[in-house]
């Protein structure tokens, strides 16, 4: 019988894994979402409006950085092309997991809306010894997705509540938030000379040019030190 | 609740742009093999967008800020990410009052 042989996969034991492997990473995200509704409110949007973006979106870094750089109205096609730069890394990252999903095309095209850092690593790490099921990719999608989703519209509910974010600091969060993540990109050579190139270039650009271009002219300047900085003899 | 029409088709736009750059390696899968230089630069859209989003607050605010930002990157390597994020906006107020 299936229950008795570990080794053979269950729809229901894929499901439990599943569950298991995102539970801590959706209580690690949880205080972010509500960060993330709270400073949404705070510039101006609405629950609902907040609750929209989060379940469509769904993507951590390029929503921050959309928040970061509000402005009424939205300007669309700046938040297009910085959703794009963000998320170009997607595009590796699906590449590298499709072998190893065991799914048909049309379930990897739904699959595939749910796809974030932390789903693709778990299903990496999984697919070192088995293939990554559907059973098992769609019960840590419907868990990432409800909590970020529900964690960032509470944040926003509650956010209006909060008052002026700049009197507790609130507006300085993204910013440690964003320092915060970049440092987990390493302290490589590449990665400080990227820091550097995209910091100075964004800084001048915003002070003589104006917002938001210091955004994709900081992103390039840095995405262009990296190829410079790299060593040239690795090129294939 | 409120919707505003053109934060909608921002919303629209981004999710679009999203499911896009999340589908696309589903048909590159057995093509986009990136190595050197290349991988480096592609390696690095993350941090230096992350940086660019937020070097105008971080850089040319004022000294609190500035000092902040110094405090939590020294932080970053040290905590997890809400000890850091913690450790900046504690930061940034007790200096906003002191300088």
């Amino acid at each position: 019988m299936d229950q008795a042989n570990p080794f053979v996969s269950t729809p229901r034991r894929e499901v439990r894994a599943g569950l298991r492997d995102i539970a801590p990473v959706a209580v690690a995200a949880l205080p972010i979402g509500l960060l993330f509704g709270a400073v949404a409110a705070a510039k101006g949007m609405s629950p609902l409006e907040v609750m929209l973006m989060s379940a469509l979106v769904f993507a951590g870094g390029a929503q921050f950085a959309a928040i970061e750089t509000w402005i009424q109205p939205a300007p669309i096609l700046t938040l297009a092309f910085a959703t794009l730069l963000i998320n170009a890394r997607h595009v590796l990252m699906g590449a590298s997991l499709t072998p190893k999903v065991r799914m048909s095309r049309l379930q990897t095209l739904l699959a595939y809306f749910f796809l974030t850092d932390e789903a693709w690593a778990l299903s990496e790490r999984r697919a070192l010894e088995r293939p990554v099921t559907g059973a098992y990719w769609f019960a840590m999608a419907a868990v990432l997705w409800a909590n970020w989703t529900l964690s960032s519209t509470i944040g926003a509910i509650l956010g209006s509540f909060l008052g002026d974010p700049e009197r507790i600091g609130a507006d300085f969060a993204f910013t440690a938030l964003f320092i915060g993540l970049v440092a987990g990109f390493g302290r490589s050579r590449v990665t400080l000379v990227t820091v550097a190139a995209s910091a100075t270039v964004a800084a001048l650009v915003h002070t003589f040019v104006g917002a938001p271009w210091h955004v994709a002219s900081g992103a390039l300047a840095g995405i262009a030190a990296a190829y410079l900085a790299a060593p040239e003899e690795a090129r294939a | 609740m409120s919707l505003d029409t053109t934060t909608l088709i921002a919303i629209l736009a981004m999710a679009a742009v999203t499911y896009l750059t999340r589908i696309v390696g589903l048909f590159v899968a057995d093509r986009l093999v990136l190595t050197g230089r290349a991988k480096a630069a592609f390696d690095a859209i993350p941090p230096a967008v992350l940086v660019a989003v937020i070097a105008p607050t971080a850089l040319t605010t004022g000294w609190a800020e500035a000092i902040a930002a110094a405090i939590t990157a020294v932080a970053a390597f040290r905590l997890p990410l809400l000890g850091t994020v913690a450790v900046g906006v504690v930061s940034v107020v007790v200096l906003r009052n002191v300088l």
